[in-house]
């Protein structure tokens, strides 16, 4: 119902739009299910650790700029550089070149967790969330002092071929992969939260820790395990967006990780589909409005964003595709 | 049975005697400590300095609008339990009415008519503006469960400044706000009248008073300087108030349990709503000190990392306990404001005093000792935040709730862990 | 001024019903958890809720103070309807409660504790309490006073320094029944305030119980264990399955067939 009126509210709104310049609307909501993939991934790591041990994890955002910023030297390590012909090996490279990345980032936020979080679950609620401020602070830090703080140019290893569609409109190989990515990530999520016996684990502890533990889970192995994944996730939407955009700063997280935030909360926290489908809409809204399709323009395209996100809140509580949350 | 009973009721009342005076003495240290600083501070600045102590001084003056900030958001999230990470939209708010009533902006807008309201007054206003706003907000939020509320202020946090930028020269409605450009030239504080008689100048005896002229630059930073300390004085003694009112005590029930607080008659969203307005009152009325200090306001001034640092003093201070988090806000300032920003010229004055100027200069990689250090600071404030909740999590100087509730864990988790050690 | 809690002066009609259910019904989703449940309780009596668990005991009690909205029904409270009202407004117009589960303020003294409850009652305003006005401090003190007393009524004088979760279960027990008098309530409703407790403790709890009737305050029970209920109870209703399944005298529900079935057909 409530959905339903935001979608008609939108369809409103847009529908002119895209029937003046058809092909224009079309390139844009490209661009915006791109941006709204790499947000849906660092998104699905928000969402797990704050369903999992209820923090606002505010380093997650630098845990995807560090994604980016650790595949760079492996790109040149692996010989790889801009300008190669793009064959079989180069994409076999980058693949070895991400997997490789998401382990490392995973091993990074275990460590986190275990230094930063862990030894205060039973603390004010608030210190873990002070100490994850602190995290990013530092993450931020390293990534400043390895490589200052302008902007760092990232190879532009991706084909810049172009599938032509309607009109004007044309469908870039990177828009498909960073798409394609996000979609085999998160069905590979799905599959291993549903079915192996960690995901159930990790469900079981999301939706009461005590009882989990009394049925035998192991608690820190199952929170562990949650931060690697969130880790994974983030990594390989780090060297995305390296790839996409070709350009990589050290604060990158920062905004990255709010929206994303926002788009976990927008979802429904604690919801895997809701996470995809909060980073997909904030995409979208931020396309529309930088391409003026909203009021304002783009100078207010956060501002879009953050209304939607509070008039959304306003009447679904609990987000759009919400949690269930047991009255204790 | 009943006389064991009886002794251990006896033995755990003395206890918590003993504890709540014990702290009570404590917060008094902290307090006389406080003041004694605060009145030392001016001269004590002028002797290290050789006469130059203008500088810290006037830095100190706004280190107490953080104080300001970390008081008035101690309430909402010390005191109710309400999680505010967009509070600097308050902070904004309050500076911001101040500056375009009390300056050349409006010139610009479409009123065509400049506004220099006093100070005086427009602290009151700017505290009554951002309590509406803070009522704005919070009437339909207040219901939502606790992190869905962090998120509507953090977006709240977000929308103020990006709309405050949005709307100077080139906004559909006019310029308002000077944009990127902020608004610069805000009068300065000016006593009222009845207090700049032809008496005034004349009292000798009044060193302080003497001196309480906001037109002359030279006086300038002592001038806010004392009148930050008596408007912190102030608030302090409001806040306290407040915490040991029928509000406060409502604020502490509602933390504590919403459901049997409302079943015990409190209109919860109400007095969440007070929470929240009182807090905004608050950022408000630091906002227009600040913007009468700064005599500038710009939007870079309230962005996120804002709310972040206030927070930052609350819980490291002591969340819920209005000394610590005076302490907190202090330390916190100095680290990032002062020793923070400072670091990179202290080391560099430091590598030249001991003879190693050859650090000072950048080669190959090494970009001098200066932006070295500098580039350091994100990654040493971040060591300092982790270290210090990890070391201690309940903050420097907790209230007595946050310091038991660490010692015992939550009832749950007490029973929790004993069935762990079991198994 | 009397040392104990007082209730309301009656408003109602001369009928002395104080609350009064008509086919009041609860669902959650498909599950109906009250359903269909009509009944009055008269002024001054103690009225007692028994069932098997899971009968719809406290949802009903939930729906009373306006915690859940009912599905259907109306409930009427001396008078006046307060079907659909917010609770803190309920326990406003003098109906008060405990939990099933205790929940007090963990972190607050047992004295701190009943003066929420008074919190309602209060006059001091915003302005009063930031500036602390004569008027503030005076009332501050009464309430303080009240509190004590309220403290003393239920036994706990010693431990009105104490956080409440130092108290021992019995003590909270107590505690919770004193900060629901300090809403002064005409109708207190007590969701097994003896459970988890010793026969001795049960019997000073039941004693306390009588002696809150005394006040004049209506009392509406959920008690499991029968003699303590056939005890004190004027009148019984019993819910089996959220429906009413028999209400009388405690004689005349003991021996009620249907009542006998639901009770043995559930342990067997
Ligand atoms: N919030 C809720 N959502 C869904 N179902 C509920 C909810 N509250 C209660 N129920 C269901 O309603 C039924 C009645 O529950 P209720 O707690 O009222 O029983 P009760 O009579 O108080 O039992 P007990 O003696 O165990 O306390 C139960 O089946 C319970 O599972
Ligand atoms: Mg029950």
């Amino acid at each position: 119902m409530f959905l339903a009126a935001i979608f008609l509210i939108l369809a409103v709104v847009l529908t002119p739009k895209a029937a003046t310049n058809f092909p224009f609307f079309l390139q844009i909501v490209i661009y915006g299910i791109a941006d709204g993939a790499i947000f849906a991934l660092i998104a699905l790591g928000y969402t797990m650790v704050y369903g999992i041990i209820e923090l606002i994890n505010f380093a997650h955002g630098d845990i995807f700029t560090l994604g980016a910023f650790m595949s760079m030297p492996l790109i040149s390590a692996f010989g790889l550089s801009e300008g190669q012909s793009s064959g079989v090996v180069v994409w076999l490279l980058l693949l070895v070149i991400t997997v490789i990345v998401m382990v490392i980032n995973g091993g990074v936020n275990v460590l986190i967790e275990r230094v930063a979080y862990r030894p205060l679950r039973h603390a004010p609620r608030l210190a873990p969330l002070i100490t994850a401020v602190g995290v990013s602070f530092i993450l931020e830090g390293i990534m400043y002092v390895w490589r200052g703080a302008s902007n760092v140019h990232y190879p532009d290893l991706l084909p810049d071929t172009r599938i032509p569609l309607i009109g004007s409109a044309s469908l870039g190989v990177k828009d498909i992969i960073v798409i394609v990515t996000a979609i085999v990530l998160v069905v590979l999520l799905t599959i291993f939260i549903g079915g192996t016996r960690l995901g159930k684990a990790m469900r079981a502890t999301a939706q009461d820790r005590e009882a989990a533990q009394l049925m035998g889970i192991d608690i820190n192995r199952t929170i562990s395990a949650t931060f690697f994944i969130g880790a994974v996730l983030a990594g390989a939407g780090g060297v995305i967006f390296g790839l996409y955009f070709n350009s990589v700063r050290f604060d990158l997280g920062f905004e990255a990780g709010l929206f994303a935030f926002t788009a976990a909360v927008f979802g429904g926290i604690g919801n895997l589909q809701g996470a995809a489908l909060g980073g997909l809409f904030i995409g979208l809204v931020q396309a529309f409005a930088t391409a003026n399709f909203l009021p304002g323009g783009a100078a207010v395209s956060d501002i879009w964003v953050f209304m939607i996100l509070i008039i959304v809140l306003v009447f679904r509580p609990t987000g759009l595709l919400g949690m269930q949350v047991p009255e204790k | 049975m009943n006389r064991r009973n009886g002794r251990a009721a006896l033995t755990t009342d003395t206890a918590m005697r003993w504890a709540s005076g014990w702290f009570q003495s404590r917060n008094r240290t902290i307090y006389t400590l406080l003041i004694i600083g605060a009145l030392l501070y001016p001269s004590l600045m002028d002797i290290v300095t050789g006469g130059e102590g203008n500088h810290w001084i006037g830095t100190a003056a706004f280190a107490g609008v953080f104080v300001l900030l970390a008081i008035g958001l101690n309430t909402v999230v010390g005191f109710a339990g309400l999680l505010d990470l967009g509070y600097a939209a308050f902070f904004a708010i309050g500076a911001y009415t101040y500056g375009m009533f009390a300056s050349g902006q409006l010139l610009a807008s479409p009123l065509h008519h400049e506004f220099h309201i006093p100070f005086w007054v427009m602290l009151l206003v700017g505290v009554f503006v951002a309590a509406c706003f803070g009522i704005i907000l919070g009437a339909p939020t207040l219901r939502l469960r606790g992190d869905y509320l962090a998120i509507v202020t953090l977006g709240f946090g977000e929308i103020v400044p990006r709309l405050v930028q949005y709307l100077g020269a080139g906004s559909p409605i006019g310029n308002w706000t000077g944009g990127v450009n902020g608004i610069a030239a805000i009068d300065p504080p000016k006593l009222p009248i009845i207090l700049t008689g032809p008496w005034f100048g004349l009292g000798t005896p009044f060193g302080v008073v003497k001196n309480f002229d906001f037109f002359n630059p030279l006086a300038y930073p002592l001038d806010f300087y004392w009148l930050m300390a008596i408007l912190i004085v102030v608030c302090i003694v409001l806040a306290t108030n407040l915490q040991n009112s029928r509000i406060g005590r409502a604020w502490m029930a509602v933390r504590e349990d919403e459901v049997a607080a409302a079943a015990s008659g409190v209109n919860t969203v109400a007095i969440k709503l007070t929470a929240f307005a009182i807090g905004a009152s608050f950022a408000g009325f630091a906002g227009a000190f600040y913007g009468a200090q700064l005599s500038l306001v710009s939007s870079d001034n309230f962005e996120f990392i804002v709310s972040v640092t206030i927070l930052i003093m609350v819980v490291l201070g002591g969340m819920g306990n209005i000394p610590g988090v005076i302490v907190g806000a202090l330390l916190i300032y100095t680290t990032q404001y002062v020793v923070l920003t400072n670091l990179p010229d202290w080391t560099t004055s430091l590598a030249t005093a001991v003879g190693l100027t050859g650090l000072n200069q950048a080669h190959g990689d090494w970009v001098g000792l200066h932006d070295e250090v500098q580039r350091l600071n994100y990654l040493i404030f971040g060591v300092i935040l982790v270290a210090v909740m990890v070391l201690r999590p309940q903050g420097l100087f907790p209230s007595r709730v946050r310091e038991q509730e660490l010692e015992k864990g939550t009832e749950e988790q007490a029973v929790f862990d004993l069935r762990a050690e079991e198994t | 001024m009397s040392a104990a809690p007082t209730g309301k002066t009656p408003s109602s009609p001369a009928d002395g019903i104080v609350l009064q259910l008509d086919q009041v019904t609860k669902r959650f989703g498909g599950l109906t958890a009250v359903d269909n449940v009509s009944f009055q309780i008269r002024r001054g009596e103690i009225f007692a809720l028994i069932g098997p668990n899971g009968a719809g005991k406290t949802t009903l009690f939930n729906t009373v103070t306006g915690m859940y909205k009912t599905t259907s029904g109306t409930i009427v409270f001396q008078g006046k309807d307060i079907t659909g009202l917010k609770p803190y407004r309920v326990a406003g117009l003098g109906i008060a409660r405990t939990f099933q589960q205790i929940r007090l303020f963990s972190y607050m003294s047992a004295l701190d504790n009943i003066k929420v409850g008074e919190h309602h009652r209060m006059r001091a305003r915003l302005w009063d309490s930031l500036f602390k006005t004569p008027r503030a401090r005076r009332e501050e003190r009464e309430v303080e006073a009240k509190a004590m007393e309220l403290l003393k009524f239920v036994g706990i004088e010693d431990q009105a320094y104490n956080y409440a979760r130092n108290l021992p279960y019995g003590h909270q027990r107590r505690l919770e029944i004193a900060r629901a008098l300090a809403t002064n309530p005409s109708l207190l409703l007590l969701d097994e305030p003896a459970a988890g407790a010793n026969p001795q403790e049960k019997r000073q709890l039941m004693e306390l119980v009588e002696r809150v009737r005394g006040q004049g305050i209506t009392i509406l029970l959920i008690e499991h264990d029968m003699k303590v209920v056939m005890g004190i109870s004027d009148r019984i209703l019993v819910l089996d399955y959220g429906e009413r399944i028999a209400e009388g005298k405690p004689q005349e529900v003991r021996t009620n067939p249907r009542v006998i079935e639901a009770y043995l057909g559930k342990s067997a």
